[in-house]
């Protein structure tokens, strides 16, 4: 090969300089990716002549122990395209605001001059108002200035608070943790001002509802470098290569150390290209399939042989051993609530005797109360909150009887439900009888109401399945008809699952999301799963337990972030939200459908479980177990007023008579009359998100009744006869916002929509902080180049904003304003034994009393005049009350006297406060403040925690004591965090973060009734359900769900159930507009369907198709493919109506809509139930999500060509 | 003995995610500016699937790399002095919508539309005229099997398998696909270099990086054509053709190439290998089922005295044979017999590596349910869901043994491990596959770590380069310290 020549000659090479020029740079920042990105990876920002030209993945993680793969690199193609955004001609540079509204502003400002009256005049004259409402969303912006849209913004904010009050003025911001400060600036300014925070983690379904039933906890997952400790992996629902792009080489690494994995999916995803097994199970199954994996763990590894290890940690770590009353139905019986420690003589006057629990201990040969059940957690005398199985009141040694089996006094027959076949069955469970105060009642424990209810009989008479083979509830061959797989694989599986638990101590971890939990029914498929990684001891454990990763991002500073964001430094309680009642409610959605019963048949009519949705959610707020905003169809100002000239002069007057007026029904709640002006919120403020695309489940009834614009719905509002504690009105509000302000760097669906569009910093233009589940690290956003153009910071923004209303409001709120606030019971408080029964005050069942039997009304005083200068300044309350997170609190005097001495303060009114003016300044008061930054505060912390659980804790913080970080350290390198009680892992000396290794390893209880992982939930409303025990719920059928009243099949389409899992190519619906992202895709969010499938409809590969149902359309490419079943489709989640989308010729020729277009939301009302230990209200933790899976579509060819 | 240095690598595939993240840095680094949109120097593609170009492996159409003409080995597109014939008439090269045409759309009219009765939205225009179009392909068009019944039942790949077993591949039961990301090969024997008619296209000798100098180029594209892999590309607002330079500015700084740096799933290595060049086109001219133990036969231990004072005879300087000893490449390719060169047939003797992926169990379908029971708790080779056939088409010019021997190995380390860590399978078991798959404990250890524990350093093991001994040819490097990077920054001239 003489030819080949090798050219070493550096003269012939000096052209060579022509590609190492573009390989130069002028500076490297640390920065990342802040919004709803799971990654949590840190970056490298390059700045070349003052232009950011490319990013590169940061690799200086602290490293863990050597024998666990590092972190580097972390970052994803998604994350290595976003300086495309910066330049490119998607970016929002300049204020914009929509042509009509603008003009009528301008206008209205000559008429007077001063910027309220202006905005009244206008927002009042119904013909303008409906003018520019219908504009949304169909072009016409103009390019205006800050200062002209900050006044109208602010404008409207005073308006509305002096006309209708402050909680008309709702805000919503996805996930903080991704960018700390970005979202509590807004949160700050909406709390400080009295607005409303949306949530986002239930609304966007991402919230697993099984973790705070079983754990108390709203999530809490383990690190994803712990998978590799793992030696069985299972995923389902969670592609794991689309949505932890940087963790999933973990799992192959796992694998080189020999664990298996064993994929769940419908479809051949991509993560199932890495399993060893993938177990195609049907869409939505699941749950079928490990109810019957439950069964085969029970007869093999607890009846026919016993586990030692298994049914210690059963007896030790859930409610197995507790004693569940039995009650009489008709010959049979039925499962009741747990026996109660006051209701047996030897405890019968012990404090919280309502809440604290049995067991029956073996050695007494007695029912005895072990310590560490909701009771102890709020008793008066601390220090008995603990996991030691040791009695309440005098410490002796309790060994619990798990089962009765062998030492009964009788076999009840008990009835339990098949939800799939809508039969009641009765099978015989064994029973002690107990003395109590009601006289003699029959009783068995958790554990045995599982076998039962799993299938397994023990000799016992009743209608168990005598076999593996028999098709009755729970075998394997019961679940073969519903998920399509062999009962002999669900078996084997079984066999390995549990026997790797066994021979390792158990190391099974489920890796599990939005593939489960977007589902109706999600919450009994998680208790599915749950149930056999509790049963082979599982949880609590390095390389063991669930890991859910679905749009959950740790903010790992959780307690002085949480002052900060919801401005509880200043002002408390925060008006905080849950987004699914709140949007289900606002947007009218509850209109178009009669009761849930329609498709969620259960046998037996029951008034906690029957009716319609809208009611339950109106139960929920006047009981105390939901928060409703707007609260009431009052100005709550005014109310103030109007008590204070009835004579109430105390705050706890003004409460009475607040609480009076509801009795006598004179006031009301707005969720019960939600179509009512007065009740309406008001304005809409959006930032860091894309709340009218992405999430909105029910896009297009958004689109008619909260806008006002136009809309793709072909459907009726039916809920007339068939609510009756909400008011219905015949004619529907279309628009019931006045103004809709979106704060954004591109511009997406939301902002195309919005009335203001402003410009923010890209997150290489701005500081802030980052954390995440998925590592151990805190790292910094940091500003590689000024904001471009005009934008500014989210933290400069709602400063500005700040500014503007402090500027405006003499004259309006000259002086510091009273208002009242109502919350619900409050999760970690004592409201967690608020409501042993379910007692409704409203049909005088119980006196109504706030905290109690209803919501919690508070007074508080709004300052708008000081509101920027509290909004820059971090607030004495802090210093006064502690911070705390998770029921735990501390104070923070000295640390809150040093930062005043040492950091940069505000000094207004004769007081000096730490500032929070910028950023910088915000985050290390988090940082100096947060047990995971510093590790004086973490000892502290844990200090306060022994005081509650009575066992030594504090040594977990002697390792880490010394260690501060500043937000500088973080622009240095990533820091790991320390050990905090906040949270349930240990992770010193570079052990990987596992959850509940707390509760496993140093007893201190779970946040639930008994103190333990909970199988059973005796809630009346859970009782009532039927969800007491895991059970199996069949999916809501399409043709009864509503989806397809006006739309029916014809021979042109197919109906298919309709799939939005998360994609390859975006983080929901950043960096769907990329250019680079749809250059790699298929230049749109195509639409999936099966070979099959298609073949019938004469759909060919990348074919235009029409999608649709009742409630919208979406237009798209086809694309066919082999790994998708039949019967099924994919649109992944979640395109934007801004890029390629045609019209529609079904609906008119209307521009057609996007993935949510063909959703509306469904709220399951079982997960509404509060008032009751971990069944109690906290934002994104509790409450039904926003689920949007059991949806089913048309699909058809699109006629013709697509019309744009 | 003539002994060279090559800066060679390994992918893993049982490892790689299919994230392109690999694609982008490059993108972003290297083909972002006008002419060069359609290029993608790395990119990844779904197998079973036609790649892009489209069907590129299928040399009747392209006529890339070399073919044996009895004893003599010629490129396919001719040699050097035939070409020059036909300068301007070229058949083979693939057509833009082979690769695809660059497209954007018209985000401006969000922020400019007036207001009208209707939303708008953006629709793609093309990059190159400006106008509306139609996307009708990409660099990634069949990515995950999208849409499959066009793309992967036409993968030139599954010729060797009957229709039945075409058929099958697309069952459920049996459905599978895996990644391939691929970029330049920095072949020993390139065949980019024999058809260039410029003699622009040159290997680097310190560490045979195949380059097309930007100065000498003058746009023939017969690189384009003669590569079988097609990684060369045509710059039309250039005039030059331009690919993978395996990021030498970076590389020379002891910075892995971008793509490697950027690789989430962690399955790319890199290291030096050595060689000798006098073997070259006896291996090169090996009848296929040879060509990869002759291809391994090539590579030479760097640790052996012979080979080391062969090396320091050629110039080769002490921090390069030790990075030669260090690399993990030369664990992969040569000790541990797991990376396999793509195509060998196509005889350019290529220096980027593969582990070939292990894949799911096969299932059986049992009255109409899924069946996975009677499978052992990893699988065997046998009843994985890629036809070996298949495999060894890609990475074994046909060689079946071969494509065994590797997942055999991989299966063994992994049985190995589990058998000590959990125990679900027996020592007796394992030792057994050990066994058969030729492997020590000690071993399969070894595997077993560099493949899930490395770091940085471990994966990435690049030579010092000494730029200040190549740059004091032309000038001082105290002078260059002085002025290096001053200058007015200009585009190149067009080729041609």
């Amino acid at each position: 090969m003489s030819w080949i020549q090798d050219i070493n000659n550096p003269k012939q090479r000096l052209w060579e300089d022509f590609y190492r020029n573009r390989w130069q740079y002028d500076k490297v920042v640390r920065s990342t990716h802040g919004v709803n990105c799971t990654g949590g990876c840190s970056w490298q920002v390059f700045v070349k002549n003052g232009i950011i030209t490319w990013e590169m993945q940061a690799l200086d993680y602290p490293d863990f122990e050597k024998q666990i793969p590092p972190y580097e690199p972390r970052g994803c193609q998604r994350g290595i395209s976003f300086s495309w955004y910066i330049y490119s001609p998607i970016r929002v540079k300049y204020p914009y605001i929509r042509g009509v509204l603008l003009d009528e502003w301008r206008t209205a400002k000559q008429r007077d001059s001063d910027p309220v009256k202006a905005w009244k005049s206008l927002v009042e004259n119904k013909g303008i108002r409906t003018e520019y409402q219908q504009a949304r969303g169909k072009g016409g912006f103009r390019r205006s200035t800050w200062d002209e849209a900050l006044e109208i913004v602010s404008a409207s904010m005073l308006y509305t608070a002096k006309k209708y009050g402050p909680d008309r003025v709702a805000g919503f911001s996805p996930i903080p943790a991704m960018s700390y400060l970005s979202y509590g600036g807004g949160s700050r300014l909406l709390q400080l001002f009295g607005g409303v925070n949306l949530s986002f983690y239930d609304w966007y379904s991402d919230l697993p509802p099984a973790s705070p039933e079983i754990w108390g906890e709203q999530t809490d997952v383990q690190e994803s470098a712990d998978w590799y400790h793992a030696k069985y992996i299972v995923s389902m629902g969670a592609n794991l290569n689309m949505t932890r792009t940087p963790d999933v080489h973990f799992i192959s690494e796992a694998r080189y150390q020999g664990a298996k994995f064993t994929v769940l999916s419908p479809d051949f995803s991509q993560v199932a290209k890495y399993a060893d097994w993938w177990i195609p199970v049907n869409a939505g199954q699941d749950g079928a399939f490990w109810m019957a994996v439950n069964h085969v763990i029970l007869k093999e590894f607890y009846i026919e042989r016993q586990v030692p290890s298994f049914t210690d940690y059963v007896t030790k770590f859930t409610d197995s051993p507790f004693l569940v009353v039995l009650n009489k139905k008709g010959n049979n019986y039925e499962a009741g609530p747990f026996l109660r420690a006051k209701s047996v003589a030897r405890y019968s006057n012990i404090e919280n005797g309502d809440w604290r629990f049995l067991i029956f201990d073996k050695k007494s040969k007695n029912p005895r109360m072990p310590k560490g059940a909701v009771g102890d957690r709020w008793a008066k005398q601390p220090g008995k909150w603990n996991l030691e199985l040791k009695d309440g009141v005098d410490n002796s040694d309790l060994d619990p009887l798990l089962s009765f089996i062998d030492d009964k006094d009788d076999v009840a027959q008990v009835e339990f439900t098949d939800f799939d076949a809508l039969t009641v069955f009765k099978r015989g469970v064994p029973v002690k009888y107990v003395e109590t105060s009601q006289g003699k009642v029959a009783t068995t424990t958790v554990f045995d109401l599982l076998v039962a209810r799993f299938g397994l009989s023990r000799g016992l008479p009743g209608d168990y399945p005598s076999a593996y083979e028999d098709t009755s509830t729970y075998t394997p061959a019961w679940q073969e008809k519903l998920t399509g797989i062999s009962a002999d694989t669900v078996v084997k599986f079984a066999r390995e699952f549990a026997g790797t638990a066994e021979k390792t101590g158990g190391k099974c971890t489920i890796t599990i999301g939005a593939g489960i939990n977007h589902w109706y029914h999600n919450n009994l498929i998680y208790r599915a799963a749950i149930s056999a990684l509790m049963l082979t001891g599982c949880i609590g454990k390095n390389g063991g337990g669930l890991a859910h990763y679905v749009g959950q991002e740790k903010l790992a500073a959780v307690a002085p972030w949480s002052s900060i964001a919801f401005a509880t430094d200043w002002v408390a309680p925060p008006r905080l939200q849950n987004a699914p009642s709140f949007y289900y409610m606002h947007t009218d959605q509850w209109r178009y459908e009669g009761p849930f019963t329609n498709y969620q048949r259960q046998p037996g009519a029951n008034a906690l479980a029957s009716g319609h949705t809208a009611d339950m959610q109106a139960r929920a707020v006047r009981l105390g177990w939901l928060p409703f905003y707007p609260q009431f169809d009052k100005n709550s100002f005014e109310l103030v007023e109007e008590a204070k000239k009835a004579g109430a002069k105390t705050d706890e007057e003004l409460v009475n008579y607040t609480v009076n007026q509801l009795k006598e029904r004179k006031l009301k709640f707005a969720v019960e009359d939600p179509d009512a002006p007065e009740c309406w919120p008001r304005m809409w403020l959006i930032w860091r998100g894309n709340a009218l695309m992405s999430s909105a489940k029910g896009h297009e009834y958004f689109l008619k009744h909260f806008l006002g614009t136009h809309t793709n719905i072909n459907a009726d509002e039916v809920a007339k006869d068939t609510v009756n504690d909400v008011t219905w009105h015949d004619q529907s509000p279309r628009g019931k916002l006045d103004l809709m302000v979106d704060i954004n760097f591109r511009m997406d669906t939301t902002a195309l929509y919005s009335d203001i569009v402003l410009p923010t910093a890209v997150w290489y233009e701005k500081d802030d902080l980052n954390s995440t589940d998925l590592h151990t690290f805190i790292h910094p956003l940091s500003e590689a180049v000024p904001p471009a153009w005009e934008a500014k910071s989210d933290w400069d923004i709602f400063k500005a904003i700040a500014s503007k209303i402090s500027e405006m409001a003499p004259g309006y709120f000259d002086q510091p304003v009273k208002e009242i606030v109502a919350i619900p019971l409050q999760h970690d408080t004592i409201d967690e034994i608020a409501q042993p029964e379910v007692k409704d005050w409203t049909k005088g069942e119980c006196n109504p009393i706030p905290g109690k039997t209803m919501p919690h009304l508070r007074v508080v005083e709004r300052d708008y005049v000081n509101l920027y200068k509290r909004f820059i300044s971090f607030g004495p309350m802090a210093r006064q009350n502690g911070i705390g997170a998770h029921g735990i609190r501390w104070g923070i005097r000295d640390d809150y006297d040093e930062l005043v001495r040492s950091s940069p303060t505000q000094e207004w009114n004769g007081a000096k406060y730490p500032s929070l003016e910028e950023p910088q300044q915000a985050a290390n008061v988090i940082l100096n403040l947060a047990p995971e930054t510093n590790g004086d505060v973490a000892y502290r912390a844990y200090e306060e925690e022994e005081h509650k659980v009575g066992l030594p804790l504090k040594d977990l913080a002697e390792s880490g004591r010394g260690v501060k970080h500043s937000f500088a350290d973080l622009q240095a390198q990533p820091a790991r965090l320390l050990n905090s009680p906040c949270w349930s892992g240990i992770i010193n000396n570079g052990r990987t973060y596992s959850p509940f290794c707390i509760n496993t390893e140093r007893l201190v209880p779970w946040r639930t009734l008994t103190g333990r992982q909970q199988f059973y939930h005796d809630h009346q409303v859970y009782l009532a359900f039927g969800e007491n025990l895991p059970a199996y719920k069949p999916n809501p059928n399409p043709t009864v769900f509503g989806d397809f009243v006006k739309s029916k099949p014809d021979d042109k389409s197919i109906m298919l159930n309709y799939l939005t899992p998360h994609g390859k190519w975006h983080i929901h619906s950043t960096y769907f507009d990329n250019e680079l992202m749809l250059t790699l895709s298929r230049g749109l969010e195509p639409f999936w369907m099966s070979e099959e499938d298609a073949r019938k409809i004469d759909v060919k590969d990348n074919d235009w198709v029409e999608i649709y149902n009742d409630h919208g359309v979406v237009v798209t490419r086809a694309v066919i493919s082999a790994r998708i079943p039949k019967g099924t489709c994919m649109l992944y989640h979640s395109p934007e109506r801004t890029i390629s989308v045609p019209k529609s010729p079904l609906r008119g020729n209307r521009r057609a809509g996007g993935h949510n277009s063909l959703t509306r939301v469904r709220l399951k009302p079982v997960l509404m139930a509060g008032g009751y230990a971990q069944f109690t209200y906290a934002f994104n933790y509790w409450g039904p999500t926003g689920v949007n899976r059991d949806t089913y579509i048309l699909v058809r060819k699109l006629e013709g060509k697509p019309v744009w | 003995m003539d002994v060279r240095a090559q800066l060679s690598t390994v992918f893993h595939l049982d490892k790689c995610i299919g994230c392109h993240t690999c694609s982008l840095a490059c993108k972003n680094l290297w083909t972002s500016r006008d002419g060069t949109e359609y290029m993608w120097w790395n990119n990844v593609e779904t197998k079973p699937g036609t790649g892009y170009p489209t069907q590129w492996e299928d040399q009747a159409k392209y006529r890339g790399g070399w073919e044996l003409h009895g004893k003599s080995l010629k490129p396919r597109l001719g040699h050097r002095l035939g070409i020059l014939t036909n300068l301007f008439f070229n058949p083979y090269l693939p057509t833009l919508d082979e690769y695809y045409e660059p497209w954007t759309y018209k985000y401006d009219l969000l922020f400019n539309a007036p207001l009208g009765d209707d939303q708008p939205t953006a629709r793609p225009v093309s990059k190159i005229t400006g106008s509306y179009m139609d996307v009708e392909a990409g660099p990634n068009w069949d990515d995950d099997l999208s849409g499959s019944s066009v793309y992967g039942r036409n993968d030139p790949d599954l010729s060797s398998l009957s229709e039945a077993e075409q058929q099958a591949l697309f069952k459920l039961e049996q459905m599978v696909f895996f990644y391939i990301p691929r970029i330049c090969n920095h072949c020993l024997n390139p065949a980019c270099v024999a058809v260039c008619p410029s003699g622009a296209i040159y290997k680097r000798a310190e560490d045979g990086v195949v380059l097309i100098s930007q100065e000498k180029c003058r746009g023939w594209r017969f690189c384009v054509s003669g590569c079988p892999y097609k990684k060369s590309y045509y710059n039309y607002k250039a005039g030059k053709s331009e690919k993978c330079i395996l990021c030498y500015p970076r590389v020379e700084t002891g910075q892995a190439p971008a793509c490697f740096h950027s690789c989430v799933g962690r399955i790319r290595y890199i290291g030096v290998l050595l060689y000798d060049a006098d073997r070259i086109e006896e291996v090169a001219k090996t009848p296929e089922h040879g060509l990869v133990e002759a291809q391994r036969s090539l590579i030479l231990d760097p640790k052996d005295p012979a080979v080391i004072s062969a090396a320091k005879k050629n110039g080769i300087a002490d921090d390069m044979i030790l990075a030669a000893q260090k690399s993990p490449v030369y664990q992969f390719v040569k000790v541990w017999n797991l990376a396999l060169p793509l195509h060998s047939e196509f005889r350019t003797l290529p220096m980027l590596y593969y582990v070939p992926p292990l894949l799911p169990v096969l299932a059986t379908v049992k009255d109409g349910n899924y069946n996975l029971a009677e499978s052992d708790f990893f699988g065997t080779i046998d009843n994985m869901r890629v036809p070996v056939k298949y495999m060894a088409r890609l990475f074994s010019a046909g060689n079946e043994e071969i494509i065994k021997g590797v997942l055999k190995k991989l299966l063994a380390v992994r049985v190995h491990q589990q058998a000590n860590s959990a125990g679900l399978i027996s020592q007796q078991k394992a030792q057994a596959m050990l066994q058969e798959a030729g492997c020590t404990a000690a071993e399969a250890e070894d595997i077993a770590r560099m493949t899930s524990l490395p770091r940085y350093g471990d994966r990435f093991v690049l030579p010092p380069y000494h730029r200040e001994v190549s740059i004091e040819v032309e000038t001082e490097p105290i002078k260059q310290k002085g002025k290096a990077g001053f200058g007015v920054s200009r585009s190149p001239q067009r080729g041609l």
